[in-house]
């Protein structure tokens, strides 16, 4: 009952890992906004820069990783959908 | 077909092209005296029109096309019509605004509409893609079996997008009332139609390639005056580059004017205002008496004195104006209490993250903007009418990479538009503050009409502070142009902008309902038996019901559907995340286990809003609901509560029931492509 592929335990770690590193700069940037904004970058208060640029590009950063890295997954296990 | 790629971009270049040709065009006319009353209606027909041509151009009478655009949109122009499809006229007209008047505590709003789209990568795109039938409740339905399921999302679905359809239609009322001074219910009518024009002929294959023509127009119409201004600021077009500098100009400016004596003497006033109020309140009944008491003896006074009618006219109607009872007195001076207090409380400066926890050393604040994190993107991952669009890809790889372009399309608007707020501060904090205020610009006597903006020398000296002045958050984006000078032709393409983001909004919202009443309800349980055919003509009359439903409700003006549309996340979140996800996830989850969760979450999320916002019911005769939040969450974030219960319940209930069947296993097996060579 339970098979369960190879292929499905890599998305799944996959999913798990960039889930978690999601959960980490979505909540964490925020959390210490306050404490970053001491810092500054490109002229920025740090904290305020990271919620209206920096985690939106790594958000977009992360959705490359996981569909690259799907694309390898699918080749190696010979998976194509339609 | 490999060539109709190239085909399509050719086409949508063109049509690029073609729109800032009009654009171009329009600004010549203006230069050459064209009434701006007339640029309004050229943008509103030329681009109602385009819209209209594609609609027609896509009709079709397949039940594959017109559910999922027969699965043909490549991942690009899927990523395109998904950012139309998302960014609503809130997005387009109220988030520089938000962020302008709230600065970094605003940014929860950009987190969260963008942030939830990992979550739509990760967990359910590439899932729902492999599933490949036509709607949410289609997938939660196969997955946990049983109509029961079916319903509950079903009901879920509609809840949360219809109260959202209604705010798009309401937003173009807005936007033609104010733009071609039309009469706001010809507004709502004339959106309706706009809408029509696409969905009902071809639904979603109309709907999608009208998005991507919206989603160009909507794009060039918000970077356009901040563009212009970011040039003529810093003379740098490119506005998210530089705002850091500007931003850092704000900051010493606002340095320089909270601490003015002259802000804080009328913040003093305003207290006293608001102290005054709290007096009168608590003094309730008598001090409503005596105020009509005063008034009339003054009118008395006046007249055993001969004085001018009009002085005499002026008092009677202030005593006329007076609150009837005292429960009307208190709901009035309660309103006039909190809008005075707000402009006592000393400024906030823009980049300030949780200032309130600092002054007060709590924790409040802080917690609130995560909570609205939290469901903001939870929401977005749960929302029906985007997960839809990821059923139109050809294929599952497509739906991946499709989430990939619309985010990167929908970043361009979020990441501007904080731009948008800190330029626009800077303006208003160089060229309006500090001003005599009979030398104030045209646009604040013309926005104060309708209401927008108001005004009060409470000092009396003649000069505007910035605790004098108080703007909606709508006419920021919405007066920008006038605000820095621009020609009108600006203005009117920033209302074709919003018009477009309403309307693809809304018509992505309708589609969703409409599938979920004629695909789900009539076919999937009562009749599996009746043809594709009779399936479309039940589908196009749903749109006309709904559509026209909407308009009916939007046209009454509801006052508080921009509040509602925030709770439509909260609903979509705890109805369908977690039912979704452990759906996908865990193999475990049974159908006790789904229902109970998206019962109990949703249940508990609309108990929330309810006691919190609610004092009462007036036709069933309760009253004193309202309760104090639990750890100061605020309404709009009532969907952390029904997410966690709802995954709780799932859980709970799941272990507590027998093994799913082999139908769910094979399920699973087949979207997970678990089983080696399976299907």
């Amino acid at each position: 009952m339970m098979v369960s592929s190879l292929y499905w335990r890599k998305t799944r770690s996959l999913t798990l890992v960039l889930l978690g590193f999601w959960v980490v700069i979505t909540f964490g940037f925020a959390w210490f906004a306050r404490d970053l904004n001491e810092f500054s970058l490109f002229g920025f208060p740090l904290g305020f820069y990271m919620a209206a640029q920096g985690t939106l590009v790594i958000y977009l950063f992360l959705i490359w990783i996981y569909n690259r890295r799907m694309r390898q997954l699918e080749e190696e296990f010979g998976i194509d959908d339609e | 077909m490999p060539g109709g790629l190239t085909r399509l971009q050719r086409y949508y270049l063109l049509y690029t092209g073609g729109f800032i040709a009009f654009v171009a065009a329009l600004a010549l006319l203006e230069e050459h005296g064209m009434p701006p009353r007339w640029i309004g209606y050229s943008f509103l027909i030329f681009t109602i029109s385009m819209y209209a041509v594609i609609g027609i151009m896509s009709r079709t009478s397949d039940v594959s096309e017109f559910y999922v655009a027969g699965r043909r949109v490549p991942a690009f122009f899927n990523g395109m019509a998904t950012g139309a499809d998302w960014m609503s006229a809130a997005s387009f007209i109220g988030l520089a605004g938000t962020l302008f008047l709230s600065g970094y505590q605003g940014l929860a709003f950009v987190l969260g509409w963008t942030g939830g789209f990992v979550l739509v990568a990760l967990l359910l795109a590439p899932y729902l893609r492999r599933f490949g039938e036509y709607t949410i409740p289609d997938f939660l339905g196969a997955r946990y079996g049983g109509n029961a399921i079916r319903l509950v999302a079903v009901a879920a679905a509609i809840l949360a997008s219809f109260v959202y359809v209604v705010a798009q239609i309401y937003g173009v009322g807005v936007i033609t009332s104010r733009f071609v001074s039309l009469q706001f219910e010809i507004g709502v009518f004339v959106g309706l139609a706009g809408i029509l024009v696409c969905s009902f002929l071809g639904g979603m294959r109309a709907v999608t390639w009208t998005q991507v023509a919206q989603y160009v127009i909507l794009i060039i119409a918000y970077i356009t005056p901040v563009a212009i201004l970011s040039w003529s600021v810093t003379g740098n077009p490119v506005p998210q580059v530089v705002y850091g500098q500007v931003l850092q100009q704000v900051g010493q400016l606002e340095n320089k004017l909270f601490d003015s004596p002259a802000e804080k003497d009328v913040r003093r006033l305003y207290q006293e205002r608001a102290d005054e109020y709290a007096q009168k309140i608590m003094q309730l009944p008598n001090s409503l008496i005596l105020e009509r008491e005063q008034l009339t003896s003054r009118i008395n006074e006046l007249k055993a004195s001969d004085a001018q009618m009009k002085d005499i006219v002026t008092l009677e109607r202030q005593r006329r104006d007076l609150p009837h009872d005292p429960e009307q007195a208190r709901l009035r001076w309660e309103a006039a209490m909190y809008a005075s207090a707000e402009r006592a409380a000393p400024p906030v400066h823009h980049a300030a993250a949780f200032p309130a926890d600092e002054a007060n050393g709590g924790w409040a604040q802080r917690i609130n903007f995560m909570a609205l994190v939290f469901c903001l993107t939870v929401g977005t991952a749960a929302l029906p009418h985007v997960l839809m669009r990821y059923y139109t890809t050809p294929s599952v790889r497509e739906a991946r990479e499709s989430v990939f372009w619309s985010l990167l399309f929908i970043l361009l608007l979020y990441m501007t538009a904080p731009a948008y707020a800190v330029f626009v501060k800077h303006e208003v904090f160089t060229h309006l503050v500090d001003i005599p205020i009979a030398k104030l610009p045209g646009w604040v006597a013309a926005w104060s009409k309708v209401g927008l903006v108001s005004i009060e020398d409470i000092n009396r000296d003649g000069i505007l502070q910035l605790a004098e002045l108080s703007l909606n958050p709508d006419v920021i984006v919405l007066a920008t142009p006038e605000i820095a000078g621009m020609p009108y032709v600006v203005s009117g393409l920033v209302a074709a902008g919003g018009l477009a983001a309403a309307l693809s909004t809304a018509d992505g919202l309708l589609l969703t309902i409409t599938s979920a009443l004629s695909h789900d309800v009539y076919y999937r349980i009562f009749r599996p038996e009746s043809s594709t055919q009779f399936r479309l003509v039940i589908s196009k009359s749903m749109l006309l019901v709904v559509a026209v439903l909407a308009a009916t409700v939007a046209a009454q003006k509801p006052g508080t559907i921009l509040s509602m549309v925030a709770w439509a996340f909260s609903i979509a979140a705890s109805a369908f995340f977690p039912a979704l996800v452990l759906g996908i996830f865990w193999r475990r989850a049974t159908r006790a286990g789904a229902l109970a969760g998206m019962l109990i979450g949703l249940s508990i999320t609309l108990y929330y809003i309810f006691r919190v916002e609610f004092d009462g019911i007036p036709w069933l005769g309760v009253s004193n609901l309202r309760m104090e939040p639990w750890f100061h969450l605020q309404s709009t974030s009532a969907g952390v509560l029904g997410v966690v219960a709802g995954f709780v319940s799932i859980v709970a209930v799941s272990l507590f029931t027998r093994h799913p069947d082999t139908g769910a296993t094979a399920f699973l097996d087949g979207i997970r492509r678990s089983r080696q060579g399976g299907q």
